[in-house]
């Protein structure tokens, strides 16, 4: 059995030494996995927090990295084009600078998670899962139906978006770049697990009726976990667009909330490195086996029912020995 | 007369054809230990969910403290200094002894919404945690996770929450339930002085306890209080002898 920490601190290195050695390799497609493994562990982190603390079991989270990555799409569309996004009430026009889009999807995400929070959280259990489903569903056909920005097709964007001091197209950077954001996004959630909120919230999923006779709400907690939670998702969607330089929408999909929650159930819920060992496999998985058959989410569904089956502190817990979840 | 504390005044409350609460009124006095007994079914929960606020009266006001409660939620009852304990314990159990103490705590300061600083290192939450754990003897489980707490140190676990609230009232359902005679008897004793700070409201089925602690009882019956006196009052109130305690008693 390895300790948690030594297995946390063994993801860092590989998160770190697998591209420097693509580098040296002269393996780029390497670089782009790895990009791929790091985004998709930060919009996992994000459901964590509302999953794994708050015990919210979005099947949603899709609308944040879809709104992420519309977010992306729509401004640098602009921005290529040379139209402006709006022209009325005020002049908004296109950007391709990647701190304000950024900003621009996390302040869109956040929004758009207060609302659907508000509404899903007079729910719980199945109904929250069905109803945060549905919410997924209406994104998905209206981007669908969007047929100014691509509808069906989605929007291509020609050249990567900037971001200050580095060249984004060279992919060891823009890897970098995602590194960093991703291990912000980790020392934040660290940060909040241990604080006060995240404390009244880790007890607000085990006995909400406690932390309502020390004068907590605990569906207010759970409301502020949820916007933060969709903040970080669609922080991670607009990253995830300008991989691609693509978006679509498959990015609202029910099949991407259901990545989004695989990668946690893979890694560990509710454990910090839980979404980035899940991301980091699942990506693997995709590659390797992928590569093997068109039909690798047999292999993918088995190994998620052998962990679920017996393995419940996911692939952290079975190497760690630690099944249980909080400190 | 000194006022009440925590008042109930003619509260009803029916599920259906079973009227559950009919016409309660009781109050608590400061310093005092006012017991609530009666068999199975006669309500006393539904009762406690009325005035700790889980459940809404159909008819009838509760007051804290002077004020009308009775359409306030559990959670600014409790802000308002109505601490509870739960007849089925109902803790983080996942979490350590000293971090459901902190829950408490936290809840008393009013301030959850800081997202940086680590709760467990705070000082202020973590003195009056500690506090509380100290005064019911759990100061060496604070670390132990709270799952692994023997069913009596769960209920003192219970009672350290309650108290990280510096509660002016404390609301007890069955805080003896499932305890041994020892740990039964160090709760009485630490009840018994918990009286001057906190008057408490208690449901308990434990009559020694009952007898030892209160100044006075109440006899719920059928959701209806048959009496209300003094220790040697209700032993020798006949109504109560008939329907609750039996001859012998």
């Amino acid at each position: 059995m390895i300790r948690e920490s030594y297995l946390n601190a063994l993801t860092v290195l590989v998160l770190l030494a697998v591209p420097l050695w693509a580098v040296v390799a002269d393996e780029p497609f390497t670089i782009t996995l790895m990009t791929r493994a790091a985004i998709f562990a930060i919009a996992a982190i994000g459901l964590n927090i509302a999953l794994g603390i708050g015990g919210l079991v979005s099947l949603g989270h899709a609308v944040f990295f879809g709104i992420g990555g519309y977010a992306m799409g729509i401004l640098a569309h602009h921005a290529q084009t040379y139209t402006a996004v709006f022209e009325w009430p005020l002049l908004i026009e296109g950007t391709k600078s990647m701190p304000v889009i950024w900003l621009v999807a996390v302040v869109l995400s956040s929004l758009a998670a207060l609302v659907i929070g508000i509404l899903s959280l007079r729910t719980t259990g199945v109904y929250f899962i069905m109803i945060t489903l549905a919410f997924g569903q209406m994104f998905f056909f209206f981007a669908i139906s969007w047929a100014e920005y691509g509808g069906e097709d989605g929007l291509s964007i020609y050249v990567r978006n900037g971001f200050p001091g580095l060249n984004t197209l060279v992919p060891i950077e823009f890897y970098g770049l995602c590194l960093g954001v991703l291990l912000l996004v980790l020392v934040f959630a660290w940060r909040l697990s241990k604080s006060p909120f995240g404390l009244a919230l880790n007890a607000a999923r085990q006995a909400p009726v406690r932390v309502e006779t020390v004068g907590l709400d605990p569906v207010r907690l759970k409301l502020v976990a949820f916007v933060i939670s969709g903040a970080i998702t669609g922080l991670a969607g607009a990253m995830f667009a300008d991989l691609n330089r693509f978006v679509s929408p498959t990015m609202f999909s029910w099949q991407t909330s259901g990545e989004i929650m695989i990668f946690i159930i893979l890694g560990g819920v509710g454990r910090l490195f839980g979404p980035v060992v899940g991301a980091l496999v699942f990506v693997a998985l995709e590659h390797w086996l992928g590569g093997l058959s068109d039909y690798w989410h047999i292999y993918l569904g088995l190994l998620l029912l052998l962990i679920v089956l017996f393995g419940r502190g996911g692939l952290i817990g079975m190497v760690s020995g630690r099944r249980a979840v909080h400190d | 007369m000194t006022e009440a504390v925590l008042e109930t005044q003619g509260i009803s409350k029916s599920f259906g054809a079973l009227r559950a609460s009919r016409n309660i009124s009781l109050d608590l006095k400061p310093g005092e230990i006012h017991a609530i007994i009666g068999p199975n079914g006669a309500g006393k929960s539904t009762l406690i969910a009325q005035i700790c606020g889980t459940l809404k009266p159909d008819a009838g006001t509760v007051k804290l403290l002077g004020r009308d409660v009775t359409h306030d939620p559990a959670r600014v009852r409790a802000q308002a200094g109505l601490g509870r304990t739960f007849q089925i314990s109902s803790l983080a159990m996942e979490d350590t002894v000293l971090q459901n103490a902190i829950l408490g705590a936290l809840g008393a300061s009013g301030r959850p919404w800081r997202f940086f600083s680590d709760a467990v290192r705070d000082r202020d939450l973590r003195a009056a945690a500690e506090e509380a754990l100290n005064r019911v003897g759990l100061e060496d489980q604070a670390r132990s996770r709270t799952a692994e707490l023997s069913h009596g140190q769960r209920r003192q676990l219970e009672v350290a929450v309650a108290l990280t609230l510096k509660p002016k009232a404390l609301v007890m359902d069955e805080p003896m339930a499932g305890m041994g005679s020892e740990g039964s008897k160090r709760l009485t004793g630490f009840l018994d002085n918990l009286r001057q700070e906190a008057p408490i409201l208690l449901v308990e089925h434990d009559m020694d306890a009952v007898f030892a602690l209160a100044d006075r009882i109440s006899v719920l019956v059928y959701g209806e209080v048959i009496a209300t006196g003094t220790v040697d009052e209700i032993r020798s109130d006949k109504a109560v002898r008939e329907a609750y305690l039996g001859e012998d008693a």
